[in-house]
């Protein structure tokens, strides 16, 4: 059972060995070694190799923070708290699953009824000190409202950093200018959803 | 009913003869769907969900009755596409809201459509406006509303307001090709589902009842909830405190749901209370008045050595009985060690009712509780205004006039609209205060075995009755034969002629006649009309099993010896078993703890009621105490069971176990005196933790323990003293009695039952009289007098004003000397 696994063709796929020598074991190797490290000058093999490349100002890494990589549209980074495209209103309903998914139990909401009797949050609260960012909140998000965004850079001199419901939603001018993004990651609608789902009979 | 075996999918259950199949099943952890159906309820064959197959013949088991060998199946094939129709139907339309939904996952629609694998809709019916309804202190939603009707139920049968009905719910009928294409059960539900949706039987959108909220408890699905509660909180955040509650002797096992307050304020607060509403059903002040908490305490050390300071100086303790039986125990301990004089008149009375009941009846306690006169059908009630006394036992009589076509005589000065409208099986009788003796000698003499009462009452009682001649009328049918002409055609000739026809036919006529009947004074006395023995005779048919519930007015009567006596006796010589209710949460417990005293000494320390020093757990005393929210502990209900309680909330003050340490009686925790409370034989010796607190499929009470009724030497002498006639209060009349949901000054400290104080009047009696409504009035009475302003109260009728107890500011109780009726000059100021 377990040779499928110890024979793995190495050789046949394009793979080889690296010829390392074995640890030296007795004493008169271990010392032929370090005379070896001391006197063959291995050391300025490596350091030819980095003036080398730093005289040919051919870098391969971006000068952070004038300079930031794009991130993917799936990365999990601080929450966002999205609007509805037809109406600018908030998407969150206020059913708390985010609340009760969260395995770091770093989110916590108040709600009430407003005064057109609908479920209103009143105080949302995520702190990010303690967030892990798994994304189950937005998985589990049953309006797509609560996502994450791309938002990496919050560091915080306290261990505690908390971010409220009114940061996290798009702001209004980012919906007037039709801006807002909406999240690919986890919990989004999967492609070819409409297909899938069988249609309820109605009497209208 | 006798026991009998039926099986049901393959196992054999042991039942009783006529109990119903859903019953029998639960009783033996068998499953069955069902929706509508509610235990002690009467069936209400809305969701059918219930249908199984008994001896090859589907039936609803909520409603069939087990009979001796009957084959019961659950599940077939057949049931099975039935229930599922049935769950796509109560789905047909259902709005998808289950996010925001109060019922938060805990839905039964939820539940049985995932259980019934319902997985797509094959129905559709046009939907009409179901927008919601503010009905008060309920918020019903037809839109989720699955018309189970479990609420008309629960209304009707249990709780006895009739407030909820089933209204048209209109808009189109259902397409008629569904009728050949369903199953003809789902179909037939769906047809009366579509009908109907539920309403409000007094014609405005606002609720008028005893606010108990049992209806919103039944409700599976979000339709029907709390108004304080909606939107507040999901059902699985709340953390359930299994708990008794603490207002009244009822004793009913409740949850508090606890969560922290807000983002901001981390602190536990209660959200709502919680019931097994299959069981047990709570009244308004159980389930809103949750936040009697002491709160904001900490340990104010001043106080505490003032507090101390007192105890050492004070020869009283003046006490409520609203506190567990180990503060009862910690207040005995402290009294044999140093000597203070326990004083509380309310328990005292009923410690000196209970002892003068022994005399006769040879037990320390009455022989029945609440769940017995439930399950009896002949039910009498002396001495309480049953309604805000002990809202169960009202539920109780309630249940048994509804479910077990039961009867029942109401005696009470107090006339009261609520218990009138339980039924029509229900007489009450409004006789005048300080009657209850006639009462009970009238219950005696309709009742009790005359062979085996003492002689003496039997002749006392037959002094009473005479033969009087009365001339009754009535409608007897009399034959008339008298000729008529006709105009006959005459076969033979063909012509027509006259012929005279002798008919006969039958005439009402009222004839009158002397009759000689008994006449039976104790009636007269007590102001019942004439046609009493027709009601009772008709209210009797078929009745086997009696129930007697006594009140505190007799305990507090001037002549309660007496009266505790008459009880007994009823209890020894008529078929009638016997419940006491006990004045407040505990006073049953304090009772059988406490040695009470009659007098007061010097100095006093009062626990939740006046003193020279004021230990309060309503915050307003000189130290602070816990309420009954806050603490661990036992209560002593009415149904005479020690049940333990818990801690909601926590506390940070100091308790009377703190002092009772100061003071050099030990113990870490105040229930480590639960075992101790063993020492008293009635009281067994179990660890406060080893408690138990639950009840079974079967509907048993797995609470605490029942409290052990001690025999004691009967006295031979079971004599009672004659009728005082002249012992009768009349004119303006006051009586010391709280509002509906509302008992004590916790009660009255929540924030959800905001009664207003006052001086309750009857509508009827503002109509007549010159008072309205907010008009401030001197109340004098022999002991004191009071003013306060007039509250309408519908739930109340006749001429007798009502003072509660609920605010103490008002001092109601000092009007008073005891017995809770007394005569009364009221003034307008």
């Amino acid at each position: 059972m377990m040779e499928q696994f110890n024979n793995r063709n190495i050789s046949d796929n394009g793979y080889f060995l690296v010829d390392i020598v074995d640890y030296p074991t007795t004493g008169w190797g271990k010392f032929k070694r370090a005379i070896d490290r001391t006197f063959k000058l291995e050391l300025f093999v490596g350091l030819w190799v980095v003036l080398r490349e730093m005289i040919k100002f051919d870098i391969h890494t971006i000068s952070y923070p004038e300079e930031k990589m794009p991130i993917g549209p799936r990365y999990r980074a601080v929450h966002e708290m999205k609007r509805l495209w037809e109406s600018d209103t908030e998407r969150c309903i206020g059913c708390g699953l985010c609340e009760k998914i969260c395995i770091s139990d770093c989110i916590r909401m108040d709600t009430r009824i407003d005064e057109e009797s609908r479920k209103e949050v009143s105080e949302y609260t995520i702190n990010l000190g303690r967030c892990i960012f798994c994304g189950y909140c937005a998985e589990v998000c049953p309006e797509l409202a609560i996502t994450h965004g791309g938002e990496y850079e919050n560091a915080s001199d306290q261990r505690e950093h908390f971010v409220d419901y009114e940061a996290m939603l798009t702001p209004m001018d980012v919906m007037k200018q039709n801006a807002q993004k909406e999240f690919e990651g986890f919990g989004a609608i999967t492609p070819h959803e409409d297909e899938r789902v069988k249609k309820t009979p109605l009497a209208y | 009913m006798s026991d009998i075996v039926i099986n049901i999918d393959g196992q054999d259950v042991k039942t009783q003869e006529g109990e119903f199949i859903l019953n029998a099943a639960r009783a033996n952890n068998i499953f069955i769907p069902a929706i509508c159906y509610l235990t002690r309820c009467s069936p209400t064959l809305a969701c059918r969900i219930c249908l199984v197959e008994a001896d090859g013949k589907q039936v609803y088991a909520c409603n069939a009755k087990a009979k001796p060998g009957m084959n019961i199946t659950t599940s077939t094939e057949e049931i099975e596409k039935e229930r599922r129709a049935i769950m796509e139907v109560y789905d047909v339309n259902h709005p998808l809201q289950c996010g925001v939904c109060d019922q938060s996952g805990e839905c039964e629609l939820q539940n049985y459509t995932l259980e019934m694998g319902v997985d797509a809709q094959s129905y559709a019916v046009k939907d009409v406006d179901r927008s919601a309804h503010d009905w008060g202190h309920l918020h019903y939603d037809p839109g989720l509303c699955i018309v189970c009707e479990r609420c008309v139920t629960a209304c009707k049968d249990m709780i006895g307001d009739n407030s909820l009905k089933t209204v048209a719910r209109g808009g189109d009928a259902l397409d008629a090709e569904f009728k050949e294409s369903m199953p003809k059960d789902a179909y037939a539900m769906w047809n009366k589902l579509n009908k109907s949706i539920i309403g409000l039987t007094n014609g405005t959108d606002v609720l008028d009842c005893t606010s108990c909220g049992e209806c919103a408890a039944v409700c599976p699905v979000g339709a029907l909830v709390d108004t304080q509660f909606m939107y507040k909180s999901n059902a699985w955040e709340l953390t359930r405190v299994p708990a008794t509650c603490g207002h009244c002797s009822a004793g009913c096992q409740i949850s508090y749901d606890v969560k922290h307050t807000s983002v901001a304020n981390p602190e536990d607060k209660i959200y709502r209370v919680m019931n097994e509403w299959n069981y047990v059903s709570l009244c308004g002040a159980g389930r809103y008045g949750f936040d009697y908490q002491n709160t904001n305490v900490s340990r104010d050390e001043v106080a505490f050595t003032n507090a101390l300071e007192a105890f050492k100086k004070a020869d009283t303790i003046n006490f409520t009985s609203t506190i567990t039986n180990e503060e009862a125990y910690i207040l005995q301990k402290l009294s044999d060690k140093f000597g203070y004089k326990l004083v509380n008149e309310e328990a005292r009375s009923f410690q000196t009712f209970l002892k003068d009941y022994s005399e006769i009846s040879g037990t320390t306690l009455y022989g029945s509780d609440l769940k017995e006169s439930m399950n009896s059908n002949f039910i009498v009630s002396i001495g309480t205004a049953i309604k805000t006394d002990n809202p169960n036992a009202r539920y109780s009589l309630n249940n048994s006039l509804t479910v077990n076509k039961g009867a029942a005589l109401y005696f009470h000065p107090v006339a009261d609209p609520i218990i009138d409208g339980l039924s029509k099986n229900i007489l009450s009788i409004n006789h005048k205060p300080l009657q209850e003796e006639i009462v009970l000698y009238l219950i005696l003499d309709l009742f009790a075995d005359k062979s085996q009462l003492p002689n003496e009452i039997v002749e006392y009682l037959a002094s009473f009755h005479s033969m009087k001649s009365i001339t009754v009328t009535e409608t007897i049918k009399e034959k008339v034969v008298e000729i008529v002409k006709e105009t006959k055609v005459n076969e033979e000739t063909g012509e027509e002629e006259v012929v005279e026809v002798e008919k006969s036919k039958m005439v009402p006529k009222q004839v009158s006649k002397e009759v000689e009947v008994d006449d039976n004074r104790l009636l007269a006395m007590l102001g019942i009309e004439d046609g009493f023995d027709d009601i009772l005779s008709k209210f009797m048919k078929k009745k086997d099993s009696f129930s007697l519930i006594v009140g505190p007015d007799l305990y507090n009567h001037p002549n309660s010896k007496n009266l505790a006596r008459l009880v007994a006796l009823v209890e020894k010589y008529s078929q009638f078993k016997l419940v006491m209710i006990p004045a407040l949460t505990n006073t049953l417990g304090v009772a059988m703890i406490n040695t009470l005293s009659s007098e007061a000494g010097t100095t006093t320390i009062g626990y939740n009621t006046k003193g020279d020093f004021i230990l309060s757990a309503l915050g307003n005393g000189d130290l602070d105490m816990p309420a009954i929210n806050q603490q661990e502990g036992t209560l002593t209900s009415i149904n005479k069971r020690v049940n333990p309680t818990n801690a909601a909330l926590p506390y940070g003050g100091y308790t009377l176990n703190d002092i009772a340490n100061a003071l050099g009686v030990e113990a870490e925790n105040t229930i480590d005196y639960t075992v101790e409370l063993g020492s008293n034989p009635a009281f067994k010796a179990v660890e406060f933790d080893s408690l138990d607190d639950y009840y079974t499929n079967r509907g048993e009470e797995i609470r605490g323990y029942k409290l052990t009724p001690l025999s004691v030497e009967v006295s031979s002498n079971e004599s009672v003293s004659k009728i005082d006639e002249t012992l009768i209060l009349e004119d303006d009349i006051i009586y010391l009695a709280n509002p509906v949901r509302q008992f004590t000054d916790f009660t009255n400290k929540t924030e959800n039952l905001d009664e207003v104080s006052g001086v309750y009047m009857s509508e009827e009696f503002l109509e007549r009289s010159d008072y309205n409504e907010g008009d401030t009035v001197n109340i004098k009475t022999a002991n004191g007098e009071l003013s306060a302003s007039i509250v309408s109260d519908n739930k109340i009728a006749g001429d007798i004003v009502i003072l509660p107890t609920f605010d103490s500011k008002l001092n109601s109780e000092a009007l008073v000397n005891g017995y809770r009726f007394t005569k009364a000059s009221i003034q307008k100021v």
